[in-house]
């Protein structure tokens, strides 16, 4: 490399000088400042939150808040239980409902489906994620649990031996049609995220199965799903993030019933729901309470969304080890299922 | 019978036994069930929202604001045009604020943080915001601007919640793209002198462009659906209202408190509205897929 000698003091031809720099720096910083505002936004929120939350956790304990059971708004008692048991079940009745039908029309979709078939179908399920959650609550209350109820109905007198969900009254708003209309919500993200893994597996995978004398269903059972696996569960979990922090459907479909449901098909609470419901009116230690139910939400979805994140990375490994030479369906198709399904 | 052939007999060795294919077509009656249930929920939305919402539009659906009376049987209970220009003021702010601030993180995550340990948690707590059930955006506007300056409830606030809401999706789906942009496109440009500046705004920015629309198109979707940020930032209100600082009425909010107080005609018009709601995000979609088609990274 050939370099003319530079007087010192004086710039090289080929530096550019401190003027011409500037726009390099400014946008340098300024980006980076940007990224560093959203850091600092999150962190000073949830400080904020725990600051806003922190009457009603002094009152109640905040294991008191989250688990005993006594939600009296008049009576000034939060004991948070309905609401968080509220949430859990609704959410689970969704990954219960949701995620084998994702799954199933996730593989249907890639595998078994005439190729002609495979756009359109792949448009009708992601239209699901477009309709907004005010639309199934509306949906939900004025068709879906009235159709249901009769047949609720019948079958809580059937099963009446069995706890939970035999015996009481169906009730129109109830925690099944919550879950039920929440499953479908979350079925467009588990399926799109499914279904992007599911595109991910090699063909020799396949072709090896099939080769081998295989049937359809026994190469996918055998080649297709476990390949997946790590890519289905995140999938679900994050369905099940979306279904704990769901408000407006649950409110609407809920019952807004601030005591323990005893039964499936009876009226219950979430947090989110007691929030939407509630907030409104609230005044001191009730509205510290709703921002404490806030708090509780925020953090239950972080669990959920960290738990995912942990047993995708693992089950990511054990893929790469299995599947070696193919790249393992990994965080980053996560993500971006994440960013398209969101 | 003939003797047996052997070429028969072999093939018969190798046939798939009777359980085995009993199994198989099993299995596919069912993901094959579970498909055609899965599209069940939405051709009974698609019906439902078209047969009962048809029947509330008129001109005067969209041209009169609500007007509250829900309880006397014969006063007109008015339409939704409060509704309908909310959103749009509300959606066009949370954009405008949402869209570049998005971009420029997403660029700086691709052309300057790369996979530096400060890059991995700006990338860790967008996904954070992600997760983040979209009520708690309002309960943070709350808490800032509601309970810290004292005042009520204003379009611009709402506003800020939603875009609070965009952001994440923005930064993560922009992010894709620009890392979709190939890198030999950036080392020539640079190797001609080119200053990263220009790169990034003449080069990288015109490439992921198509793609980046359809992300944005897309959080903007996703916002003008969304009730929860709303209901305790914007407000509720029935006149129409084009002074940001002032409560404003929204498509979602409004069919929320039309659901939750609902009488014959009340119940009509949240079917009304929910229709136009989803044409206005389908339409958002429609032009989204349509531009990612064209792309051509992506």
């Amino acid at each position: 490399m050939e370099t003319t000698p530079v007087p010192s003091g004086e710039r090289s031809i080929l530096e550019r000088s401190p003027l011409a720099r500037l726009p390099d720096r400014v946008l340098k910083y300024g980006l980076t400042a940007l990224a560093a505002m959203i850091l600092a936004l999150i962190v000073y929120f949830f400080f904020r939150l725990v600051g806003e939350a922190r009457p009603a956790f002094e009152k109640e304990g905040v294991l008191g808040f989250a688990f005993r059971n006594d939600w009296d708004v008049s009576a000034e008692q939060f004991g948070a239980l309905p609401l968080l048991l509220g949430t859990i079940i609704t959410s689970v009745l969704a990954l219960l409902m949701g995620v084998p039908v994702a799954v199933a029309t996730a593989i249907y979709a890639t595998e078994l489906c005439p190729l002609r078939l495979r756009a359109p179908l792949t448009v009708l399920v992601d239209l699901l994620a477009a309709v907004p959650s005010v639309v199934y609550g509306l949906w939900g209350i004025f068709f879906l649990a009235p159709k249901l109820q009769p047949a609720e109905q019948w079958v809580a007198d059937r099963l009446s031996f069995v706890p939970f969900i035999g015996g009481g009254v169906a009730t129109i708003p109830n925690y099944f049609v919550t879950g039920l209309v929440l499953a479908i919500m979350i079925l467009p993200i588990v399926a799109a995220i499914s279904r992007e893994v599911m595109t991910t597996v090699p063909s020799d995978h396949k072709e090896a199965a099939l080769g081998l004398g295989a049937t359809r269903w026994e190469m996918i059972r055998m080649a297709v799903l476990p390949y997946c696996r790590s890519g289905i569960v995140g999938g679900a979990m994050l369905g099940l993030g979306r279904a704990i922090g769901e408000t407006i459907a649950v409110t609407i479909l809920i019952g807004d019933a601030p005591q323990l449901g005893h039964h499936l098909f009876g009226q219950g609470y979430s947090l989110a729901a007691a929030i939407a419901n509630e907030f409104g009116e609230a005044q001191g230690l009730h509205r510290s309470a709703l921002f404490a139910a806030g708090l509780v939400l925020f953090v239950l979805t972080l669990v959920v969304n960290g738990i995912a994140r942990i047993l995708v990375l693992r089950a990511a490994r054990g893929t790469q080890v299995k599947a070696s030479g193919g790249s393992a369906p990994g965080a980053a198709t996560l993500a971006a299922g994440a960013a398209a399904g969101a | 019978m003939s003797a047996p052939d052997p070429a028969a007999e072999r093939l018969e060795r190798f046939a798939v036994s009777p359980s085995r294919r009993r199994r198989d077509g099993g299995a596919r009656a069912a993901v094959l069930a579970c498909t055609v249930i899965a599209l069940v929920p939405l051709l009974l939305i698609v019906y439902y929202l078209l047969s009962k919402g048809l029947g509330a539009l008129s001109t005067s659906f969209f041209t009169t604001d609500p007007t509250g009376n829900t309880f006397f049987k014969n006063a007109s209970i008015g339409g939704i045009k409060s509704a309908i220009l909310g959103t749009i003021e509300i959606v066009a702010v949370a954009s405008v604020i949402a869209i570049p601030i998005g971009v420029g993180v997403a660029i700086w995550l691709v052309e300057y943080g790369r996979s530096s340990r400060f890059a991995q948690t700006v990338r860790f707590f967008v996904d954070v915001l992600t997760g983040v059930p979209s009520i708690l955006f309002g309960l943070f506007i709350y808490i800032v601007l509601i309970i810290g300056t004292g005042s009520s409830y204003a379009g611009y606030k709402g506003a800020l919640a939603l875009t609070l809401l965009m952001l994440p999706i923005v930064i993560r789906s922009a992010e894709v793209i620009l890392q979709l942009v190939p890198s030999s496109l950036r080392e020539s440009a640079l190797a001609l002198g080119a200053p990263r500046w220009r790169v990034i705004f003449r080069v990288v920015l015109p490439t992921a462009l198509p793609g980046m629309v359809t992300g944005v198109l897309l959080a903007i979707a996703r916002a003008a659906g969304e009730t929860a940020p709303l209901l305790f930032t914007a407000g509720a209100t029935l006149k129409t209202n084009f002074n940001l600082g002032q409560f404003m009425n929204s498509l979602p909010v409004q069919i929320y408190s039309d659901v939750t107080s609902p009488t014959a005609a009340v119940e009509r018009r949240a079917w009304g509205a929910a229709l136009t709601l989803v044409v206005m995000i389908l339409l958002l979609n429609v032009i989204a897929r349509v531009i990612s088609r064209r792309s051509r990274i992506a």
